[in-house]
């Protein structure tokens, strides 16, 4: 019985992990429709900044704080730059710039600070949590943290006239510009959003997965299959998936024979086209209808 | 009385396909004005030029200032409200919040509130929904939410596509109504496309006749009710 908590409670701390690189998926995916395969690989140049901002001899929330914001600049730039002239180009001339992004960032942090394998600080320590054997306060941390980053973009989205305004821009790009919005900087805005929020889930998972250039690699393929199960649509079902995947993932390595750690990761790809074959608009995903 | 829009020898295209062929029209300050014609005739091409949604070239001027070449969202910044066919309701959100982001451009959180009070009380169906998600109200509804939307922009002139497509003929009575009431008390100038003619003709003070992207015929509403001859050839009742 343990040994089930301590892997729940152990998926539920990836999971928000999942959660947050689901998130950043759905939020671009609602603005444009595509999904971003260098999702990954910005959160793991983000971790990589703050890392670099720490030898320099920062404190860790202070990296932190100027990692989010680097990161929402960024995410910015790089619609502005790369993607804003490509959003009416044809699915598959996107998903080469997807691809383009990915190599850049990806060789440009190989490039900087190369690809041996860095240890990477944690702000909350690893020893038992609350004195319990089940989970670590680095683990705690990192569901406190998402909790807090999601409470926050509920009230942002719910409360607020701008996330009433990104709403209804991701929701009927038309319309809302019949009412006076600038769809296209909602969208760069969402860029910059989701970006910091992948930068977030890489600061936390750095600890676990230690920081290299491919850190994210599976990391975003669990976020693909969370926000797949939730439904691309939904940012809530996003979250949801993301909790979920995490305690599936472990639960199936610790109870399924022969699964391990080694066949974690097909566990998500095969997760993935279940969904897409049972239940393609995911649990909370709305089924899109389209007038032909 | 001053002219508030002005559109010159208007031509648009989708691709290579040129729906309106030189249109010329006015509207007055405090005027309801509307535009009539068959199916495919250009009405709704002619809205969304004024509103740079669709490719376009000739002279639009509001208020005496070029609209040409400005994006639709910037028009809007004018005080031009444009309820578009099908009007364009954020069915996930709710009553409150479609009537919320009628008025997103706006600055004065104050008077909102109580231009949502206002709206409550020109359409006080909404009120007894304004928690409902907007997509769960009837055909009827919706249409009294885009219009009361339109309205929250606090706009100079008021853009209505088909207000009364797919809507029960007394629903289209009670909404005409109101149209007249907020033209007269409100002094919200309105251009309505329609494919009811006779009803449209009884609430405007102008019209115009469109045929296949060019004004055939203009004048007051009430002379072009009773010329028989329009009647028979473009209205067809």
């Amino acid at each position: 019985m343990e040994l089930f908590t301590n892997q729940v409670l152990a998926g539920i701390a990836t999971g928000a992990i999942y959660a947050c690189m689901a998130l950043a998926v759905v939020m671009i995916y609602q603005a444009i429709d595509h999904l971003n395969f260098a999702q990954g690989e910005m959160a793991m140049f983000s971790t990589f900044i703050s890392w670099q901002l720490m030898q320099w001899g920062l404190s860790y929330w202070a990296a932190f704080l100027i990692t989010l914001a680097f990161s929402f600049v960024a995410g910015i730039a790089i619609e502005r730059i790369l993607f804003k002239p490509l959003a009416k180009a044809p699915v598959l001339t996107n998903v080469a710039g997807f691809i383009a992004l990915f190599a850049i960032v990806n060789s440009s942090a190989g490039l900087i600070w190369d690809f041996t394998i860095k240890q990477y600080p944690t702000p909350f320590g690893s020893s038992p949590f609350l004195g319990s054997q089940l989970i670590s306060t680095h683990q705690a941390g990192m569901i406190g943290v998402t909790v807090l980053l999601l409470v926050a973009l509920y009230f942002f989205f719910q409360y607020t006239r701008i996330g009433l305004a990104m709403r209804a821009a991701a929701s009927l790009p038309e319309s809302a510009r019949l009412v006076g919005i600038n769809t296209s900087w909602m969208i760069a805005l969402g860029w910059g959003m989701a970006t910091a929020i992948g930068a977030i889930a890489g600061m936390l998972i750095a600890p676990v997965v230690f920081l290299e250039p491919n850190m994210m690699g599976g990391v975003l393929i669990y976020g693909f299959a969370a926000a797949v199960l939730g439904g691309l649509t939904s940012p809530f079902g996003a979250v949801v998936g993301g909790f979920l995947v995490g305690v599936f993932e472990n639960l199936a390595g610790t109870y399924i024979p022969g699964v391990g750690n080694e066949l974690k990761l097909p566990i998500a790809l095969a997760l993935i086209i279940s969904v897409l074959v049972v239940k393609p608009a995911g649990l909370f995903g709305r089924q899109i209808v389209k007038r032909v | 009385m001053t002219v508030l829009l002005n559109v010159k020898d208007l031509r648009a295209y989708y691709g290579q396909v040129q729906a309106l062929h030189g249109l010329s029209f006015s509207l007055n300050e405090g005027s309801l004005t509307t535009l009539l014609g068959a199916n495919g005739a250009g009405k709704t091409t002619t809205l969304r030029a004024i509103c740079n949604m669709v490719r376009s070239t000739g002279g639009i001027e509001f208020d005496g200032k070029p609209l040409n070449n400005r994006s639709t969202e910037s028009i809007v910044r004018f005080g031009i409200a444009h309820v578009p066919q099908g009007r364009g309701t954020f069915t996930t959100m709710t009553v409150e919040e479609n009537l919320q982001l009628g008025a997103i451009t706006r600055k004065d959180s104050a008077g909102i509130v109580s231009d949502i009070e206002r709206m409550y009380s020109h359409f006080p169906v909404l009120k007894q929904r304004h928690t409902q998600q907007a997509g769960t109200l009837s055909g009827g509804e919706q249409q009294m939410l885009a219009v009361a939307r339109a309205l929250m922009l606090r706009p100079r002139l008021m853009l209505l596509d088909e207000p009364s497509f797919g809507l029960a003929p007394l629903v289209v009575r009670d909404l005409f109504g109101i149209l007249g009431k907020i033209n007269r008390e409100d002094k919200v100038s309105i251009l309505v496309v329609e494919q009811n003619a006779q009803l449209a003709l009884e609430l405007a003070d102008k019209a115009y006749v469109i045929e296949t992207g060019r004004i055939v015929m203009s004048g007051a509403a009430k002379d072009i009710a009773t010329n028989e001859e329009i009647r028979k050839s473009y209205l067809g009742y």
